[in-house]
């Protein structure tokens, strides 16, 4: 009861969600992700807030609530790639889109894990999709001509309505390709000899920074923020998420991050199953959205349904993502679609939970129902990946979610008048 | 009388009700006999399927798109036609038999709401030809003369089993032009993929684009009243044209006819039924305005598109007999769609109402069962209660009724046009991948045979097609 009582008590200090009770979700197929692997009927204990047990035999704690699984699938809560959640409300809104920043004087320095909106109508929308957590990943705003090369740090995030930020500058982003060549003055060549230039000025930026700050080294093409930001980078620390489509190009930029010795992460990768080895030999993870199958432009022109696959086939780590801004939802469909296109069906479910934990750098913490992580949970009433199927119970960090959005509640508005038309125009 | 006319009489049976529209309707077949008079058909369909053995799909589950599921279904097509469906039919002999077994069939999938060929892949500004966004009525262009037949997304969709599809000017003007609809064969013509005898349809917007797009340019509309007050001159000089054509058809002919104004020529279509309104409309109060303005001018919308909001006034739609083209997960994109729920599609239909799942989009055509079955299980979740017989009308039949090819597409009634998909799986799930698809009963797409997944030209000898075998 203390115990209880000091976690309360902390969670309104620190406006953690309320985890204190102890729940345990009985009787469903557990697909672990994690050491467990697959239980037929398992029974995954959640105590203030983190996953004490998981397995066939466990036994419920007397004060447990019950969710009773029975019938259903638990799985990890999904972790959402490359979205804007948090960021956007309504993408024609200005003062509701905060992805990214048309200031000249900072790029590297943007910290998306600022500014975050926990109260955004996306976010339930999102939940109701078995997403717990997110990268929230800056955008560019080229306005005015901008041409700064990095769109800025990506941050992870958790869905549960309380103060999100779970862990800023997890990447820093950047496109190349087509994009990233318009900004650097409108050819590839241009932004691969500027970035050189750039990892350069940092290292040199790094090694005199007293210097720097008498004014006595040479002027630098960045801001100091932007040049301190990127140090993480140029030591391999903070992974580097490139937006990259191109075979050729995606071999650039691997021999990029080989030789300036970067951590990197591709994102897009529509050919990148022409060049799937090569991204393998690299230990390089891929971000894909494996619907995106359209020559959607001349550096997509190979894109497939088969590139999941593929991919992982080869052994490059795949996390899949969804489909940007207010369709996140849909990224457990995506992943079900790489499954119909060959993907293994394990395979597929890992990369929208631990395969993104991994990447990202948060699977302390989540993307698996292994003991001591974080109690994200999603109890679904039929296959995650199907779109037969829905969630019915959601939990991040031990706390049971509501499974309502502003959305059921404009249709619970209004279906009374579909059921009986007759009545008029509204209940 | 044109196939397309007598396809209009339910629509023009009801114009006829409003004493302007009597004045406004051409008098007849011949209206266009002269030579400076408007073509019935100015750019015909040169779209012929070739002649097949006939064929047995055997010991599938069958939806119809009239609303039946049949397990263990014969489907027999014969001269491109559906020749009958039902349970355990016997096979008569000469027919090539398909096993269907744990499979499923369905009607050919229909997208009342494509802009392939005329927003085409690679997206470069060299062809994409959709938006006329130089003036706010451009109802004179025509979306066929945009089209690129080698758009690479054509095959893309035909894999996802659309056998039709609607392509539409873009929604920057208010009158956006001619939509076409298209057969999805492959051919390197756009008269080689229109639908024979296809009614047009006239693409209209509502809301925020048109007045964003000119607005933005100092001129009207910069406003939603701007919007409606655009329309309602329009079709006050559209009913004075066809006033003009209709007298001349009355006086005999005499002397010479009106100068044919191609802008005009089309909003007197839909003025006479034979054209039919084609609405992109996000918003319920906007939706109620647009019934108004058609009511007094006489013409008949024929479906609202997207249409967020339309589940807030359904009764009121499926009264007007009006179909809603929409998507399950669509929205918030602007300030007009953040209404947007999953479930608009199974409330218009739970209203009696005419609901249509289309795509608006390159990737989503290629998965419009899945969309609808996300539509599906969403509103069965929330207890509304709709079969997959009904479920498959969203993305068949309505979609037909829409685009006016419901006497020849759409079900598997016998007689219809043999449009069929057969899927590996229920169609609803995600895992279902269209295994063959017929159009006119000639085979188009089929998975295990690279035969007939051919790529577009565009595709021939570039980097990266590998993938096709």
């Amino acid at each position: 009861m203390i115990r209880a009582a000091t976690a309360a008590l902390l969670a309104c200090v620190f406006t953690l969600p309320a985890a204190a009770e102890t729940v345990a979700i009985t009787g469903g197929r557990v697909v672990t992700m994690g050491q467990s692997g697959e239980i037929e009927r398992g029974t995954v204990v959640v105590r203030d807030g983190r996953i004490v047990a998981v397995g066939a035999h466990v036994a419920v704690p007397p004060d447990a609530k019950i969710i009773d699984a029975t019938g259903k699938t638990v799985t990890p809560g999904l972790v959402a790639s490359g979205t804007a959640l948090g960021l956007i409300e309504v993408r024609t809104v200005e003062t509701t889109d905060d992805r990214g920043t048309s200031a000249r004087d900072l790029s590297a320095a943007f910290d998306a894990g600022y500014g975050l909106n926990p109260d955004s109508l996306l976010i339930p929308v999102a939940r109701l999709g078995g997403i717990t957590r997110a990268i929230a990943t800056p955008a560019y705003d080229d306005k005015a001509g901008r041409e700064l090369l990095f769109a800025g740090q990506a941050a992870a995030i958790a869905l549960d309505g309380a103060p999100m930020l779970m862990r800023r500058g997890v990447a820093m982003v950047l496109e190349m390709g087509d994009a990233g060549a318009e900004r650097a003055g409108g050819a590839r060549a241009a932004e691969l000899v500027a970035l050189r230039a750039i990892f350069a000025e940092v290292r040199d930026f790094k090694a005199r920074r007293a210097a720097y700050d008498r004014g006595e080294t040479r002027t630098y093409t960045l801001s100091r923020a932007d040049l301190e930001a990127l140090v993480p980078v140029v030591e391999g620390r903070m992974p580097l998420l490139v937006s990259v489509n191109r075979a050729s190009d995606i071999r650039d930029v691997l021999a990029l991050a080989r030789s300036e010795r970067l951590k990197l992460i591709l994102e897009g990768a529509s050919e990148g199953w022409r060049v799937a080895s090569d991204i393998a030999a690299a230990g390089v993870p891929v971000l894909v959205t494996p619907v995106e199958n359209t020559p959607a432009s001349f550096e997509a022109l190979g894109a497939t349904l088969s590139n999941a696959r593929r991919l992982g086939e080869a052994g490059v780590t795949v996390a899949i993502q969804g489909n940007g801004n207010h369709r996140e939802r849909e990224m457990r469909y995506n992943a079900g679609n790489a499954v119909a296109n060959g993907l293994d069906w394990q395979a597929g479910l890992a990369a929208i939970t631990i395969n993104p934990a991994r990447i990202f750098g948060l699977s302390d913490r989540i993307g698996s129902l292994d003991p001591g992580k974080d109690g994200d949970v999603v109890v679904w009433d039929g296959d995650p990946l199907d779109t037969l199927a829905r969630p019915v119970a959601v939990l991040i960090r031990g706390a049971e979610q509501p499974m309502h959005s502003r959305a059921t509640e404009l249709r619970d508005r209004y279906l009374p008048t579909v059921l009986s038309p007759a009545n008029g125009e509204k209940p | 009388m044109g196939l397309a006319d007598k396809l209009l009489r339910g629509g023009r049976a009801t114009t006829l009700t409003t004493t302007l529209a009597t004045a406004l309707i051409f008098t007849g077949g011949g209206a266009f006999a002269a030579p400076d008079a408007a073509p019935r058909d100015a750019f015909p369909s040169t779209y012929q399927a070739a002649a097949q053995p006939p064929f047995a799909i055997v010991g599938a589950t069958v939806l119809t798109g009239t609303g039946a599921e049949i397990a263990d279904a014969t489907v027999l097509v014969r001269d491109g036609s559906v020749e009958a469906v039902g349970a355990k039919l016997p096979v008569p002999e000469g027919y090539v038999e398909i096993d269907g077994r744990g499979k499923w069939v369905t009607p050919g999938i229909i997208d009342a709401h494509s802009h392939l060929g005329v927003y085409p892949s690679p997206a470069t500004p060299s062809h994409e030809d959709g938006n006329e966004a130089v003036a706010p009525n451009t109802a004179e262009v025509w979306a066929e003369h945009s089209v690129w037949p080698q758009d690479p997304k054509f095959r893309l969709a035909r894999a996802g089993g659309v056998t039709s599809l609607m392509i539409l000017p873009g929604s920057a003007n208010l009158f956006g032009g001619r939509s076409v609809t298209l057969k999805n064969v492959p051919a390197v013509t756009t008269q080689g993929m229109k639908f024979p005898h296809a009614p047009y349809g006239l693409k209209m917007a509502c809301g925020e684009n048109p007045k964003r797009v000119y607005g933005s340019k100092g001129r009207s509309p910069a406003t939603r009243m701007g919007n409606v007050a655009g329309y309602r001159k329009a079709w006050i000089d559209a009913a004075d044209y066809a006033r003009k054509w209709d007298k001349w058809e009355k006086d005999g002919r005499a002397g010479d006819p009106p100068k044919r104004d191609l802008q005009l020529e089309t909003l007197a279509g839909v003025l006479n039924g034979e054209i039919l309104v084609q609405n992109h409309c996000y918003r319920a109060d906007e939706m109620a305005v647009m019934i108004d303005v058609a009511r007094e001018f006489g013409y008949k919308i024929r479906a609202f598109h997207h249409a967020n909001e339309a589940f807030k006034i359904a009764p009121l739609l499926a009264k007007e007999d009006i179909c809603v083209a929409t998507w399950a997960n669509s929205w918030g994109a602007k300030m007009e769609s953040l209404d947007g729920i999953e479930e608009t599609a199974p409330m218009i239909d739970a209203a009696g109402g005419c609901a249509i799942i289309h795509s608006d989009d390159g990737l989503l055509i290629q998965r419009l069962n899945q969309e609808a079955g996300i539509a599906m299980t969403a509103a069965n979740h929330a207890g509304l209660s709709i079969s997959r017989g009904e479920a498959i009308k969203w993305i068949t039949a309505n979609p037909a009724k829409a685009m006016g090819i419901a006497d020849r597409v759409g079900t598997l009634e016998p007689g219809k046009m043999a449009d069929v998909v057969l899927w590996s799986a229920n169609p609803f799930s995600v895992y279902a991948l269209a295994d063959r698809v017929w159009i006119d009963g000639v085979p188009m797409w089929d998975r295990s045979d690279p035969r007939y997944q051919a790529p577009s030209d565009f595709l021939l000898g570039q980097p990266g097609q590998e993938f096709a075998r």
